[in-house]
């Protein structure tokens, strides 16, 4: 012990003490301390109250009001998921063929949304969303519908607009992948008489299809607990896990089932991002290995 | 990528851009509007709505505290990120993964769940709804934007630098003083700025911590927008995207935002 204490050098210890001390003292803590209180039970006249059992968590996997809730959720994050797939991997490809200029500038456009509040990129949506808003008024305008689309309230309206926020995410992500591959290959591919799409298919697409991956699962678990957006777009009458929690919080007051919701989302988001991870690992080590 | 784009690609792209600018572009456009309802301003550009914004005691108030905490919470989270991030790039000690792991966490637990988790701990220890519970969660909740951008800046300094400023007789502090803190500056103005913004924008968790007093910008308009939506939500709204320009041409200067976000720069040869 004296031996590891003497070749343990103080300096990065002390270097790291801030960080370390207060992640663990307002992080570790305040989690752990939320398992414990959605083990608690709540009553509306005496509060939390101090026994400990698993009630919490046994009411929401029997009753089909939350079953429903968790399903809605899991229903519009893979969608989003599968939509910013469609729009940012094919994009992310283009912005990586540009040259400069134009590569900064439509960085900016892609990335740059990132640093807008997600509440205003919401309010976006939410006002060419309303039945007399643009989108309608364009549709209508070119003979495509007779009636307005309703997309607030919707989980439609949801998934667009959580693909919009989130879009950035993928970009990132298939970029990241695509930057570390060898251009020539496809000059290569081209040159050994593939056509365009043979090149797409079976040169571009294996190459991106790692980023697409680890893209998803941010985007997922990013899609899954969002609360401002569904909030926005859904309201009261869409509830998803995260906005679920939000009114038993707040207006229902019972924190033990919130924090039990809010623990299951967590715990759920977790499993299936390793699970996918785990996944995409063993597929590609077939591919590659 | 060598090939370029071709006719498909650039549709593609004009409809991307498309998508990702209108909401932005509508939000803008309607806190100009003359009338008392939210419309596209196709009878002429009015600044009432940002006059509206102006007299609003709430809103200005809110943007005063998250102006305030986020500049706390971002200073706070660069002075315990800097020695973080030479502990872990400098140094090897037992322990180092589990504490890189520690510090990267807040980015794996959702924000709604940091949310519950603050409001229930704040409560406890008495703290709810005060500007020091807000700063303290905001800093866990950016230490990991922080940390990354730092190490990412001290890991592309030549460590030969600081071993002539040693070999020059010069002490550990004084390197670190006279040459690694100067060549970092950049990286640490760039995690600073890119801090601030998100504990600025920050809803999600805040919505829960924030007590009346302590009414962040972001919360404000998530609980208006809640009971109406008007021209004054666009006007608040359109100075958050202001703001964010701003970001994002200071952070662009600085730093580059696509090294800042995809890593190293891509291996662009007209660059």
């Amino acid at each position: 012990m004296k031996a590891l204490l003497r070749r343990l050098d103080p300096v990065p210890v002390l270097l790291s003490l801030p960080a370390g001390l207060l992640l663990g003292l307002f992080l570790l803590i305040p989690l752990a301390a939320t398992a414990i209180l959605s083990l608690q039970a709540f009553s509306l006249y005496t509060g939390i109250q101090s026994v400990f059992n698993l009630d919490n968590y046994v009411e929401i996997f029997s009753d089909g009001y939350f079953g429903e809730i968790f399903l809605r959720t899991a229903r519009t994050a893979a969608l989003t998921t599968v939509l910013t797939i469609l729009i940012g991997a094919p994009e992310a490809v283009i912005l990586m063929r540009m040259k400069a200029p134009w590569r900064g500038i439509f960085l900016l456009v892609a990335l740059g949304p990132l640093l807008i509040s997600v509440v205003s990129r919401t309010l976006g949506w939410a006002l060419l969303f309303g039945s007399t808003g643009i989108i309608n008024d364009v549709l209508i305008g070119l003979g495509l519908i007779a009636a307005p689309l309703q997309f607030m309230y919707t989980e439609t309206g949801v998934v667009i607009a959580l693909a919009h926020v989130l879009l950035p995410f993928m970009i990132i992500s298939v970029m990241t992948t695509l930057q570390r591959l060898n251009p020539l290959v496809e000059s290569a591919s081209y040159s050994l008489g593939a056509s365009g799409f043979t090149t797409f298919r079976r040169v571009i697409l294996p190459q991106v299809l790692p980023g697409i991956f680890a893209g998803s699962i941010i985007v997922f678990a990013m899609a899954a607990s969002a609360f401002a957006t569904p909030q926005i777009i859904g309201g009261r009458r869409l509830k998803v896990v995260a906005t679920l929690v939000y009114d038993e919080y707040l207006f229902s007051l019972n924190w033990p089932l919130g924090a039990a919701l809010a623990l299951l989302l967590f715990v759920i988001v977790i499993i299936v991002a390793v699970g996918f991870n785990q996944l995409a690992e063993r597929r590609f080590r077939r591919l590659y290995g | 990528m060598s090939s370029s784009n071709g006719f498909w690609s650039l549709a593609f792209h004009t409809l991307f851009v498309i998508f990702v600018m209108a909401p932005i572009v509508v939000v803008c456009f309607m806190a100009f509007t003359p009338e008392g309802y939210l419309s596209m301003p196709t009878n002429g550009v009015s600044l009432r709505w940002f006059e509206a914004l102006l007299n609003n005691k709430e809103f200005v108030g809110s943007f005063r505290i998250s102006l305030a905490l986020g500049a706390a919470s971002a200073t706070v989270a660069a002075l315990i990120s800097i020695p973080a991030a030479m502990a872990i790039v400098r140094y090897d000690f037992p322990g180092r993964t589990a504490f890189l792991t520690l510090c990267m966490s807040p980015l794996m637990v959702p924000s709604i769940v940091l949310g519950v988790a603050f409001l229930r701990f704040f409560s406890q220890i008495g703290m709810s709804g005060t500007l020091v519970g807000l700063t303290i969660s905001h800093v866990i909740l950016i230490v990991p934007y922080v940390l990354r951008t730092i190490m990412n800046s001290l890991g592309s300094l030549d460590s030969a630098l600081d071993h002539a400023a040693a070999s020059l007789g010069s002490s550990a502090w004084r390197t670190f003083r006279r040459v690694t803190l100067p060549l970092t500056l950049p990286g640490i103005l760039s995690g600073w700025v890119l801090a601030f913004i998100t504990s600025f924008d920050e809803v999600t968790m805040t919505i829960f911590i924030s007590g009346p007093g302590t009414t962040t910008l972001p919360v404000r308009l998530m609980l208006y927008i809640e009971d109406s939506i008007d021209p004054l939500v666009a006007a608040v709204s359109t100075v958050l995207i202001v703001m964010a320009l701003v970001v994002m041409l200071i952070l662009d200067r600085l730093f580059g935002l696509d090294r800042m976000l995809i890593g190293r720069s891509p291996s662009d040869p007209d660059r």
